[in-house]
């Protein structure tokens, strides 16, 4: 387990670094000069020249990547061209909210969307399944943002109930918190809903025909303790897998959400850095969720150890 | 060689034809999608005899007016009519979808093949397509947008790069599967070359599980072209296309909220559309993946 352990981390190195150079190389990919780019179609060429010497754009490729690499290995992202503050500054000031709708919208995604799956997979091929189905299917195609525009409009603009928009810190309190974390993790969460109720009905209808599902009902047990302890318990896996695989849809929906619902995020942030072309803020950005990603998939991998204890590495 | 191979081929395509029918028979779903796909294709290539008016037509006179008999969704802040944009619209959400498929699967499909059966180009491979994984496809495509002027080929440039190496692992575990077993061996021992190997052999069954990822590609690539233009990194504004109609309407949405609607409906419409083709193309070309969904 712990050899297991040390080489499922180790492998997390060389995702990362190629994550790196490919932000690192982002910039170089450019048609053009990438000073010229960031300054914008009304820079001077002096301009030019101070943003080319900021960036250290001047010096040779291998020698600007090593610096980089360098100051992103001890936590230095950078400096923002627009607003002058460190990279991992304005990061840091946008966590909170982007994090608040995060675990609201997996929190209320995983709390509907199992139970739905369980009972769709339960009742497989009756009108209840069908439905769900429906659900999952629509959860897929409809656009984060037309639905967030269909909830605002329907549930603040018509029937007065919640907030439009914004966000308001826990720490100044409970209810205004959630009443405007409502309507965007409902949002943010009908795609990742859609998604975990399909694989939950999938996995657990095929454990319902399993051979011990069978016993456990012949000994006399009740549905739903056949369903939930001996049923859920092994199609529990590929669950928080996909639980895992659906962060990555949950990260670019976040960018989405942020904006319709003006939540002054990490998507926020992301978007408008890249209205002003502000590079070392979008690599920063990059660099941050694909590690939180990569990190999240590794808890993934170390859940599944403990939830099986089939595997042995 | 040709007419004779294309002789030989047609008769499976009749045989599979045949086997359409039944299945659209067998899932009414995938009969709706089809049917709506259909539709939305025709409004996209009729769009000049659909519309009412100019989609870029400005009439200050007749702005955010609600839907009526004039202009059946509408009019925006500039006095356009909303119908027409939409209508408009679906050209470029339909080419998009379907450049990004294509193109997506036909890198992927070309690195996938050479990737499964080269170890050595393997290894490099797989770890450049796990670090692309990584990044969020959304935020990827935001990043090279935000490198390149807005523009639509730029934006399927933007949504292609992020799908490529979910395509080439799917190939590639083909190739990996197949690789082993006697037919190919076979083939091998013969003296066939690589290419024909790969070409004739191994290529042809990756097709069904292609096809079923290039809609499911499709699909987002539609959705993801009106998160770009949203945000106002995508197609650019003189263009019309869903998702900047609605972003020039959320301004507005308190008094105008047709502007948003109209667009909307359409965009889930057509992902709708595309994904119960999806769905339906999996459980017959598919099975053991649709046994796994």
């Amino acid at each position: 387990m712990g050899t297991y352990l040390l080489r499922r981390l180790l492998a997390t190195i060389p995702v990362m670094g190629v994550v790196a150079l490919f932000v690192f190389a982002l910039l170089h990919l450019t048609p053009g000069d990438p000073a010229a780019v960031i300054a914008g179609d009304y820079a001077s060429p002096a301009d030019v020249e101070r943003i080319r010497h900021q960036l250290g754009l001047d010096k040779p490729l291998h020698t600007q990547l090593g610096i980089w690499l360098w100051h992103v290995v001890r936590g230095d992202l950078g400096t923002s061209i627009f607003s002058g503050l460190p990279v991992t500054k304005l990061i840091a000031q946008r966590m909170e909210p982007t994090l608040a709708l995060t675990v609201a919208t997996m929190t209320i995604a995983v709390v509907v969307a199992v139970p739905l799956g369980i009972l769709a997979a339960w009742k497989a091929g009756t009108w209840i399944d069908r439905l769900v189905m429906v659900f999952a299917v629509l959860g897929f195609s409809i656009p984060v943002f037309w639905l967030g525009f269909l909830f605002i409009y329907g549930f603040s603009i018509r029937l007065e109930l919640l907030p439009v928009q914004g966000y308001v810190s826990f720490k100044k309190g409970l209810l205004p918190f959630l009443k405007h974390l409502v309507l965007p993790s409902l949002t943010l969460g009908m795609v990742y809903m859609a998604l975990i109720a399909r694989m939950t009905r999938g996995q657990h209808a095929g454990v319902l025909r399993e051979d011990y599902v069978r016993t456990a009902y012949a000994k006399g047990l009740k549905a739903g303790a056949v369903l939930l302890r001996h049923a859920l318990k092994n199609a529990a896996l590929p669950i928080v897998t996909i639980i895992g695989i659906g962060v990555a849809l949950l990260i670019g929906g976040v960018v989405v959400t942020e904006s319709v619902f003006a939540i002054p995020g990490l998507g926020r942030l992301t978007v408008d850095a890249v209205l002003h072309r502000d590079y070392p803020v979008i690599q920063g950005i990059i660099l941050v969720f694909s590690g939180v990603y990569v990190l999240i998939n590794l808890g993934v991998d170390i859940v599944y150890t403990l939830l099986d204890p089939r595997i042995r590495y | 060689m040709l007419t004779a191979e294309r002789e030989t081929a047609s008769q499976p395509l009749r045989r599979r034809q045949a086997q359409l029918w039944r299945l659209c028979r067998r899932h009414p779903t995938m009969l709706c999608g089809l049917t709506l796909l259909a539709a939305m294709v025709f409004v996209a290539l009729a769009a000049p005899y659909l519309a009412t008016s100019d989609p870029l037509e400005l009439n200050p006179i007749d702005r955010l007016r609600p839907p009526s008999a004039n202009h059946w969704f509408g009019t925006d802040m500039l006095g356009r009519d909303i119908y027409s944009r939409t209508v408009y619209g679906s050209r470029i959400s339909l080419i998009v979808g379907l450049c990004v498929a294509l193109l997506s699967l036909a890198a992927g499909l070309v690195i996938g093949l050479i990737s499964g059966y080269n170890r050595h180009v393997d290894a490099v491979v797989m770890r450049i397509m796990d670090g692309l994984m990584a990044i969020p496809a959304i935020l990827l495509a935001i990043a090279l947008i935000a490198l390149v002027s807005a523009s639509v080929h730029n934006v399927i440039i933007a949504l292609t790069i992020p799908e490529i190496p979910r395509v080439v692992r799917l190939v590639r575990s083909v190739v990996l599967s197949l690789r082993e077993q006697a037919f190919v061996e076979a083939s091998i021992a013969t003296g066939a070359s690589v290419l024909r190997v790969l070409g004739r052999h191994i290529m042809p069954n990756t097709l069904a599980p292609l096809i079923v990822q290039g809609t499911y590609i499709c699909a987002s690539a539609v959705i993801f072209e009106a998160y770009l233009s949203f945000l106002g990194a995508g197609t650019p504004p003189e263009i019309p296309s869903w998702g900047n109609i609605m972003a020039e309407g959320r301004t507005y949405m308190q008094l105008a909220f047709w502007i948003i609607l109209f667009p909307g409906l359409f965009l889930a419409l057509t992902v709708l559309a595309i994904n119960l083709v999806g769905d339906g193309l999996r459980d017959t070309l598919d099975p053991k993946l649709a046994r796994r969904m």
